[in-house]
């Protein structure tokens, strides 16, 4: 892999607070090696905003290994740039050019409000796995591990949607900001397993209900979710959701 | 002498013993009860969770936006248990010795064998959550092995387990919430704890988004913040990763317990340069079918594929030939950085050596053709028949590689080098998880209990959900059984209002500093001298250097470190400046303990003791105990000793050779 | 959960759209066969009497009813759905996802439903309407019978070049919105199983085609004089 260097015009979405306003910044950063990551990038552009008394720029970052989902920008037009399958904290400055112009904002959504810069309040989330994301079962309480087979397709379905990291770029891909990708990963997850088939039905009702509550929009199927998703959740798991709440709510006694 | 509070009696009955005679809290009594959780990793959700059910008034902290993120998420490989699901001789004996041995002989025997015969409840649990191990065709649980143990004990969801383990725990979490037994408080970080009369009654935290201190009244206070890594600046750990809880506790009176214990994990992705913010783990796994090399001749600048079979040195398989590849994580560490300082390392930094696929490759290659009838096959066939068996089994490990190097391991062997990974100190903590403050606990990663001087691979994720789901619920019990007459404090009480006044001092001071140096370099600083003194090996002079360096550098922090913004907003450079000035003051003790530790064990190598052929020299005779230390004064400490005794496991030599 | 709940939920409202649209394409087939009749070029007779039968008989009337409820429930929910989804982003993004992620036209259901809508009212003034209330010419059929001569009024309207290009831009809209509506339809009604949804992915594909097709090109016949 050939190495090169790399001067850079940034255009950067600064918000100071959930109440004001925002606005573009434009930034030039020097000297960015191609063996950076997008991140350590904003870490040279912040050390250098810090040394000339301006503030550095807020962004949402914890693990940088693609696994914890907190971080959270949309490059030049697509969540998490321009790689496939990959999240910012992965995607490396080999991405870019020499003299290329990037424009970097925070997910857009109601749903999600700006706390500050690129940093966006993604608890609607945790709220919507509050309403029954889970399966109700007590600490002691489980049976032997082995008691109840799973056959192994079913089981590698669930798990290829629990890979879902809770980064929401989903909502940010979508036109209409909806969350059903994120839910329907929740669901497929749990739905498909038989620990978590006494609970489908209030589940799917109790998600989608919370998910409304929130402000995200409906789906319109258009899969933008699926091709900005991090971790390859399939849309066909929102079909699933469709299915397990068609049937939750149609069979339902009242 | 140190009371660690292990029962009395039979090894493979203290817990039982202990369950069945600790003290009980009514259901009634538990409702009036509140129990601070600090970190939402798998022993703080877990914690949260189980006590939640229980009937507690549960609050949890965490400075992320959503406990789902704590870095337990980016375990990989697996979890242990004993379940013997395989039918190839695991126990519980046997899951214990090999924690015992693996961690040199420096971990109690009563809490390891707990946690081996709390693992298989682990599981039990975990599926029932729904959190989707990986399986057989028949439907049942697939395990794989670990870390050189001769069983297959390790439970996984192929390259994720931590993430969906945590998931599980985090789901239990929020259906706490949803039942209004648990109160989540996410973007907080705990600054301070609250003692009243002796004991622990409450957190001083900060909201991260308004800059507010809050105050939060428990009858308890659970930290289960993690591990402290992130003071080498290079690590795997994830950015936000800190010591600051368990550092304020210390200072609060909690012992610390065998700070210098770091684990370097053998195979990560080297540094590629001045700019590189962490280190990024490649499973250890990859160790079961990858081949560790170096050149034969000293600064070697052929390519890889260019050096010929006979000019490589497979320097695991050379001076360890029963376990080759796969000897613990300590051995291959030591032993990757032997050969790099000797000048054999690789790629641009010759900080790295070659993990290489090629032979395994062709071994798989070579067998799918003969599954497949094809006879006298191409050696393009092979290597594309053995690039599809590879693939399967560690795609997203070498996907992962390529993005972040940007070469294609399939062709060309990895580089990796060994990085800071695990700290197996932490506060100590006695069989009821109490910190030396009552009332004050500390759970997973950032106590020091089950691991000795050096972790074995997939037992992190079950010493965290043992004290989470299966430990804490019942000693917890034990402490606040006593304390059901204790009302409410309010927060208004003096020891609150000094204690916030404390915290916001400091705030202010490290506003008001506004010198020259940003945290970020001073961070990185620390992490230069700990890695070169207190990192794979240790000599005294180095530490003796390292503690004068450190001081040096705390000084300079407190009278130049430049922070901008104010303190109520959201303020990420000042979060990580509290951090790293209570890296600092560790990054000192860590070097104090290690240079009081005159042997070698673990993951703890001290240049002066070690044998002949370099492997690492233990001293039962005068080391056999955790250095628990108590913080006195600025730059001062006390050290009391807890004497490790072997009643069943008799301590030998480690040898893999 | 009332049935209220039910469709006032975003999926609800969703199956919905879903269940309209697909007796939508159950009516569109229909439509395109009866009117596929004009090419026996028998100048009109089969396809009069065609749309004789439909008009007279009860099941059809009693059906076309139920049609329209349905078209009405169809554009008004798709309306409702399309303010609500555009309401829910906020400050919008400087460069957009485009096409990266997905097709235009399936980000633009609500265009095109649109333009459906306008051509559709057209289309009805121009002949629906006449039919059902107006005068209409009366043609003889074979057996005798006296029916509307809907064939002889697409004649005189398919001789203005401008209604023919309206018809053939009303046919792309169709077009466009079928090549998303089939496939989203049945993924919204619950179909998750991958081998039926690549099954409907095509059978969307060629069913939009050959009716946006057939419809384009009853205008153009007739405007050409292919049909006489």
């Amino acid at each position: 892999m050939e190495h090169y260097n790399m001067n850079l015009t940034l255009k950067v979405w600064r918000q100071r607070n959930s109440k004001e306003k925002g606005r573009f910044e434009t930034y030039k950063v020097e000297n960015i090696s191609s063996e950076m990551s997008f991140l350590e990038m904003f870490d040279v552009l912040n050390e250098k905003l810090i040394t000339e008394d301006k503030e550095p720029i807020a962004f949402d970052h914890d693990c940088r290994e693609g696994i914890c989902g907190a971080c959270s920008m949309y490059i030049n037009g697509k969540p998490h740039g321009p790689w496939k399958a990959n999240t910012v904290c992965q995607l490396h400055m080999r991405a870019f050019n020499d003299g290329d112009t990037i424009v970097v904002e925070p997910w857009r959504a109601k749903a999600f409000p700006v706390i500050k810069d690129l940093v966006v309040d993604r608890s609607a989330f945790d709220r919507i796995i509050q309403a029954g994301g889970f399966i109700s079962v007590n600490t002691g309480n489980a049976v032997d591990a082995n008691a109840i087979p799973v056959d192994k397709e079913s089981a590698d379905k669930s798990f290829a949607a629990a890979a879902c990291i809770g980064c929401g770029a989903c909502v940010a891909a979508c036109k209409n900001s909806s969350a059903m990708l994120f839910v329907s990963a929740k669901v497929a997850h749990l739905s498909l397993l038989p620990q978590g088939s006494p609970e489908r039905k209030t589940r799917v009702v109790a998600m989608i209900n919370q998910m409304d509550k929130e402000g995200f929009g409906a789906c319109t199927n258009t899969n933008a979710c699926e091709a900005a998703c991090p971790k390859e959740i399939l849309v066909t798991n929102i079909g699933r959701l469709n299915h397990e709440y068609m049937t939750a709510t149609f069979t339902a006694d009242k | 002498m140190l009371d660690a509070k292990i029962p009395e009696g039979n090894l493979n009955s203290k817990w039982t013993d202990y369950k069945g005679h600790c003290k009980l809290v009514n259901p009634a009594n538990k409702r009036r009860l509140e129990v601070i959780i600090v970190g939402t990793g798998l022993a703080g959700a877990s914690a949260a969770a189980s006590l939640g059910e229980l009937g507690y008034k549960v609050k949890a902290f965490c400075f992320q936006d959503s406990p789902r993120r704590a870095h337990s998420i980016a375990a990989q490989g697996g979890i242990n248990a004993a379940k013997n699901y395989q039918n190839d001789g695991d126990s519980i004996f046997r899951l214990f010795y090999d924690t015992i041995k693996g961690g040199d002989y420096r971990s109690r025997e009563g809490n390891v064998h707990r946690l081996a015969e709390v693992s298989a409840n682990i599981i039990d649990q975990c599926v029932a959550q729904g959190v989707p191990f990986a399986r057989e065709y028949g439907g049942l649980l697939s395990n794989r092995s670990f870390g050189g143990v001769q069983v297959q004990r390790t439970f996984y969801a192929a390259g994720q387990t931590g993430q969906q383990l945590l998931i599980g725990a985090y789901q239990a979490l929020e259906r706490q919430v949803a039942l209004g037994n648990v109160a989540m408080y996410s973007r907080h970080e705990m600054l301070d704890v609250v003692l009243i009369d002796g004991k622990t009654r409450g957190i001083i935290c900060r909201n991260l988004i308004t800059g507010e201190l809050e105050r939060h009244f428990g009858h308890a206070v659970l930290l289960c913040t993690g591990g402290y890594g992130n003071v080498f600046y290079l690590s795997t750990n994830a950015m936000g990763c800190n010591v600051t809880a368990a550092w304020k506790a210390h200072k609060k009176g909690a012992y610390f317990g065998n700070p210098c214990f770091t684990q370097i994990h053998p195979t990560c992705i080297p540094v590629s340069g001045e700019y590189q913010s962490k280190l990024t783990l490649m499973s250890e796994s990859l160790r079961n079918d990858g081949r560790i090399w170096v050149p034969k001749k000293q600064n070697d600048a052929r390519k890889p594929n260019d050096i010929p079979e006979d000019e490589r040195d497979y320097y695991l398989e050379r001076r360890y030939p029963a376990f080759g590849n796969l000897v613990p994580r300590d051995v291959a560490s030591r032993a990757a950085k032997e050969r790099c300082d000797a000048g054999y390392g690789v790629g641009s930094s010759k900080q790295a050596v070659y993990l290489d696929y090629a032979d395994a490759i062709q071994r798989y290659g070579k067998i799918e053709a003969g599954k497949q009838g094809i006879h006298n096959p191409s050696s393009e066939q092979i290597k594309q028949l053995g690039d599809e068996v590879v693939k399967e089994k560690y795609g997203n490990l070498f996907d992962m590689y390529e993005k972040i190097t940007g070469e294609n391991p399939y062709e060309v062997p990895m580089r990796i080098y060994p990085a800071v990974h695990y700290t197996m100190g932490g506060l100590w903590v006695d069989y009821e998880l109490q910190t030396t403050v009552p009332g004050l606990y500390c759970l997973g990663e950032a106590n020091f209990s089950d691991h000795g001087a050096n972790r074995l691979g997939a037992s992190a994720l079950m010493q965290g959900l043992a004290d989470g789901y299966f430990v804490i619920p019942y000693t917890i019990g034990n402490y606040l059984a006593d304390e059901i007459r204790t009302k409410e404090i309010p927060t208004t009480h003096p020891e609150f209002e000094e204690t916030e006044k404390t915290v916001a001092a400091r705030i202010e001071k490290l506003m008001s500093i506004k010198g020259n140096e940003t945290v970020e370099s001073l961070h990185k600083r620390l992490g230069k001298i700990m890695w070169d003194k207190c990192g794979m090996a240790r000599n005294a002079a180095g530490l003796k250097e390292a503690i004068e360096e450190i001081r040096a550098l705390k000084k300079e922090f407190w009278s130049n470190v430049k922070i901008p913004g104010s303190i109520d907003e959201f303020n990420p450079e000042l979060d990580k400046a509290g951090r790293v000035a209570d890296f600092i003051e560790l990054g000192e003790l860590m070097c104090i303990d290690a240079l009081e530790r005159n042997e070698s064990c673990g993951g703890h190598f001290r240049e002066e003791y070690q044998t002949e052929d370099g492997e690492a020299k233990r001293d039962d005779e005068n080391y056999m105990y955790v250095s628990a230390w108590e913080y006195k004064a600025d730059e001062q400490w006390d050290l009391h000793k807890e004497e490790l005794k072997y009643d069943v496991v008799h301590p030998t030599q480690r040898s893999y050779k | 959960m009332t049935w209220k709940q039910v469709f006032t939920s975003s999926i609800g409202q969703k199956i919905t759209m879903a269940l309209t649209g697909i007796s939508l394409i159950l009516f569109l087939v229909v439509h395109v066969s009866v009117n596929a009749c004009i090419w026996f070029n028998d100048g009109g007779q089969i396809f009069n009497g065609a749309a004789n039968f439909l008009g007279e008989n009860a099941v059809p009337r009693i059906l076309e009813v139920g049609l329209f409820l349905f078209l009405i429930l169809h554009i008004v929910q798709g309306l409702v759905l399309e303010a609500q989804n555009r309401s829910r982003r906020g400050v919008g993004y400087a460069i957009d996802y485009g096409n990266r992620g997905s097709t235009w036209y399936s980000r633009s259901m609500g265009l095109l439903g649109t333009l459906l809508l306008l051509f559709l009212i057209i289309h009805l003034i121009d002949f629906w309407i006449p039919s059902r209330f107006g005068v209409m010419p009366e043609t003889t059929l074979a057996d005798g019978k006296q029916v509307h001569n809907l064939y002889s009024l697409m004649q005189i309207r398919f001789q203005q070049g401008w209604i023919v290009i309206i018809y053939v831009l009303g046919c792309i809209s169709l077009l466009y919105h079928l090549l998303h509506g089939f496939y989203s339809a049945f993924k919204t009604a619950g179909v998750y199983n991958k081998r039926y949804l690549i099954l409907i992915r095509w059978a969307g594909y060629l069913f939009s085609i050959i009716v946006s097709l057939g419809f384009a090109m009853m205008p153009v016949s007739f405007y050409f004089g292919w049909v006489k």
